[in-house]
C-alpha cells in the first residue's frame, strides 16, 4: 500500500475533527473532536513507522520502527490524562451553568 | 486489486464515514457511539499494519476506557439533542470551508510521487507486544516512570476539580 493513501486518509480524519471544532457548540463533541484528531495522528505514526521498517529491510540498518509505535503509546498516555481533567473541567462547567455551550465560557473574558 | 486493497478500502470507508456521521448526529450518545466505531476501524487499520499492540491498546483505552467516560458524563448531565442550541448557518459555512481548504492546502504540500514509499503490509515484527515491550523497558525507562507521574497528577487533578 502506498504511502500517500495513508496520508489522504489521516488528513480526511484530522479535517473532520478541525471542523467538528469550528462548528459544533456542544463542549463534550468538541472533546471528542480533539480525540478524533489525535488517532488521525496516531494512524499516520503508524504508517510511517511501517514505510521506515519497508526502506531499512533493504539497507539492513538498525530499524527505529518500534520507536514510532512506542510514541503512539505515549501519546494514548497522554489523552488518558487529559481527557480525565477536561471531562472534571466540563462536569465543573455544567454544575455553574447548567449547560454544555462553549459560548458559555466567554465570561473569561471580563 | 488484492486483497489488502479492499481491506483497506472498507476499513477507510467505515472510519471517514462514522466520523462524518458523529459530526452529523445531533444526539449526543449516537454521536459517542459513532466515534467508538470510528475507533473499530483506525483498530482495524492497526492489524493491517502488523502493530498488534496499538490495536489491542487502541480498543481497551480508546473504546473501552475514553468513551466509557464520555457516556457516563454525557448520561450525568442528561443531554438530548435539543440541549444544543445551532451556530448560525453562516458560521457553519465558514468552519466547513476553513477545514477544506486546510485540507487541500496540507494535501497539495505532502503529496509527493517520487521514489518508492511504500508501506509494509501485515509483516514485520516491529509492532509485537515482545518487541516494543523490550523497547520501552529498555530505552524509554524514564518516561515511562514519568507516565505514571503524569497519570498520578491527573487523577488528584479531576478529584480537585470535580470536588468543588
Amino acid at each position: 500500500m502506498d504511502i500517500n493513501a495513508y496520508i489522504i486518509l489521516s488528513l480526511l480524519i484530522f479535517t473532520i475533527g478541525i471542523v467538528g471544532v469550528l462548528v459544533r457548540r456542544n463542549a463534550i463533541i468538541v472533546f471528542m473532536c480533539i480525540e478524533l484528531m489525535l488517532n488521525a495522528v496516531n494512524l499516520l505514526l503508524v504508517a510511517f513507522s511501517k514505510m521506515h521498517a519497508a526502506t531499512a529491510a533493504t539497507k539492513a540498518v538498525a530499524s527505529g520502527a518500534a520507536d514510532a509505535q512506542i510514541f503512539v503509546f505515549f501519546i494514548m498516555v497522554v489523552a488518558a490524562a487529559e481527557v480525565s481533567v477536561g471531562l472534571a473541567i466540563i462536569v465543573m462547567l455544567f454544575r455553574n451553568t447548567h449547560s454544555v455551550d462553549i459560548n458559555f465560557l466567554n465570561r473569561l473574558k471580563n | 486489486m488484492g486483497i489488502t486493497t479492499i481491506i483497506f478500502m472498507l476499513l477507510s470507508l467505515m472510519a471517514v464515514g462514522s466520523a462524518i456521521m458523529m459530526l452529523v448526529t445531533r444526539n449526543p450518545v449516537k454521536s459517542i457511539l459513532w466515534l467508538i466505531v470510528v475507533f473499530f476501524a483506525i483498530s482495524g487499520h492497526y492489524i493491517m499494519l502488523n502493530a498488534q499492540f496499538l490495536a489491542v491498546v487502541n480498543i481497551i483505552v480508546y473504546a473501552g476506557a475514553i468513551m466509557v467516560l464520555f457516556l457516563f458524563v454525557v448520561m450525568l448531565m442528561n443531554l438530548n439533542a435539543d440541549s444544543e442550541p445551532t451556530r448560525n448557518v453562516r458560521l457553519q459555512a465558514v468552519g466547513i470551508l476553513s477545514g477544506g481548504s486546510l485540507l487541500l492546502i496540507i494535501l497539495s504540500a505532502l503529496m509527493k510521487d517520487g521514489g518508492n514509499n511504500v508501506v509494509q503490509m501485515r509483516i514485520g515484527d516491529e509492532g509485537l507486544i515482545s518487541n516494543l515491550g523490550k523497547v520501552l523497558f529498555t530505552n524509554y525507562v524514564l518516561p515511562f516512570e514519568i507516565a505514571s507521574v503524569l497519570f498520578l497528577s491527573a487523577m488528584v487533578g479531576a478529584v480537585v476539580i470535580g470536588k468543588k
